[in-house]
């Protein structure tokens, strides 16, 4: 008797941890989600299914997984990785644009520009930051002003993708 | 006086022939430039399809509607500078004109001068805005950024917003199409949104804006492609029948050379004859 409520309960905690880690499998077997990723004069991703995105955005940088909550986020100038399917990573740089994350798992990046960081030029980028600084300087009005500093921001984010 | 108006009739028959000729290389030249402009306006568009059709996704799964108010209708109609184009402008001002009668209180803001002067004459006090230098060069990004920037500031409320466009099939078709608009209120007020994780009211407006400018560049290059296309045919349509006039024109220049010709021989030879009997 006493032998076999040892194995029933040696049993229901076997089971427990057991169905935990189906659920653990299940949870991994989750659709791979959708990714658009576009700028108005290309397509980079079209309705692709990857593993993971990072994307940086004004409410902080996140990783973006299947079956992520939806949201929507605003993009800023940095770097998107994009985690494929087949292990490839790939990295671009956007200036700015919108992500939309839906309840489906479809993703939509769409990004004003976006380049490969891999064609950017490290010189160039840091030309365009002391650039923008003079302007910065130089500048009279608030709108100036303002843009001066979106060209900063700009600039900083490409210098720190090319390092 | 019969040989006098044969030969005046010879010369207005050559002179029409001669501009009939001019207008067929006009039309012909027209429409290989047209040709060359469609090729890369397709190519553009087929770049900015995923972008434009990406743009739409989060109004279909959010299932937004439209607002439930009186601040009236928001019409972008989409056109250009440009005519020689076919039915491309007054589609989309007859669409116009049919959704005013039926909504007096809308806005529209008109891209092109085209469409402009199509409502200019009984429509003026509905027009909000009207954008010009558009359809020379094909459009960029900034452009549409320009124009939805400036419908922002000018404040303009709406409770049912549209952009009118025309969207691009085949080289020979396209079709008149409707993109639905959503303001702020009707985004926060959407049935799904509160599955959206994390959403403040900043974050809709920049969304807002940013996809304002996103359909309305996407809407535009899909008009520059049926634009061009339908410009295209037209002028190839407009080639043909000035050839048609051509051949009508010549086959009756040398007819009418032909009867001067009989007509003097006739004379000719019956003055001879005349002259001949009296002998």
């Amino acid at each position: 008797m006493e032998r076999m409520a040892l194995t029933r309960s040696a049993l229901r905690l076997f089971s427990g941890r057991f169905t935990q880690a189906c659920q653990v499998r299940g949870y991994a077997d989750a659709p791979s989600m959708s990714l658009t990723f576009a700028a108005p004069s290309q397509v980079l991703y079209n309705n692709i299914s990857v593993k993971q995105i990072d994307v940086p955005s004004f409410s902080g940088s996140f990783g973006i997984l299947p079956a992520h909550v939806p949201t929507l986020a605003v993009l800023k100038p940095g770097v998107v990785t994009v985690f494929e399917n087949d292990g490839s990573t790939k990295k671009f740089f956007v200036s700015s644009g919108t992500v939309t994350i839906n309840e489906d798992s479809t993703v939509q990046l769409l990004a004003e520009e976006a380049v490969p960081v891999d064609t950017l030029d490290i010189s160039a980028a840091k030309e365009l930051l002391a650039q923008s600084q003079s302007q910065l300087a130089s500048a009279s009005s608030e709108v100036a002003k303002a843009e001066a500093e979106i060209s900063i921001e700009v600039s900083e984010a490409l210098v720190k993708a090319c390092e | 006086s019969q040989q006098v108006r044969g030969m005046a009739t010879l010369r207005m028959i050559s002179i029409r022939l001669k501009s009939v000729k001019n207008i067929q290389k006009i039309t012909q030249s027209m429409k290989m430039v047209s040709a060359a402009k469609y090729t890369k306006a397709e190519r553009e568009l087929k770049l900015a399809r995923p972008y434009g059709i990406g743009a739409q996704e989060f109004y279909k799964k959010a299932e937004v509607k439209d607002e439930e108010g009186e601040k009236g209708q928001l019409i972008i109609a989409v056109s250009s500078d440009r005519g020689l184009c076919g039915a491309v402008h007054s589609s989309i001002g007859r669409i116009v004109k049919t959704d005013i009668a039926a909504n007096p209180n809308t806005k529209v803001v008109i891209v092109g001068d085209k469409v402009r002067n199509i409502l200019q004459r009984l429509y003026a006090k509905n027009i909000a805005m009207v954008v010009t230098e558009v359809g020379r060069k094909p459009a960029v990004f900034g452009d549409a950024a320009l124009v939805a920037q400036s419908i922002i500031n000018s404040g303009i409320e709406f409770s049912k917003g549209k952009i009118l466009f025309n969207a691009f099939r085949t080289v020979v078709s396209f079709r008149t199409t409707e993109m639905p608009l959503y303001s702020q209120n009707a985004v926060a007020n959407a049935s799904k949104l509160p599955v959206y994780d994390s959403l403040d009211s900043d974050v809709i407006q920049s969304y807002t804006e940013f996809s304002l400018a996103s359909l309305l560049f996407y809407s535009m290059k899909e008009n520059a492609t049926s634009e061009q296309s339908s410009r295209m045919t037209a002028m190839d349509n407009a080639s043909k029948n000035a050839g048609e006039m051509i051949d009508k024109l010549t086959m009756t220049f040398n007819r009418t050379r032909q009867a001067v010709i009989t007509r003097e021989l006739i004379e000719i030879i019956s003055g001879a004859a005349a002259l001949e009997t009296k002998n």
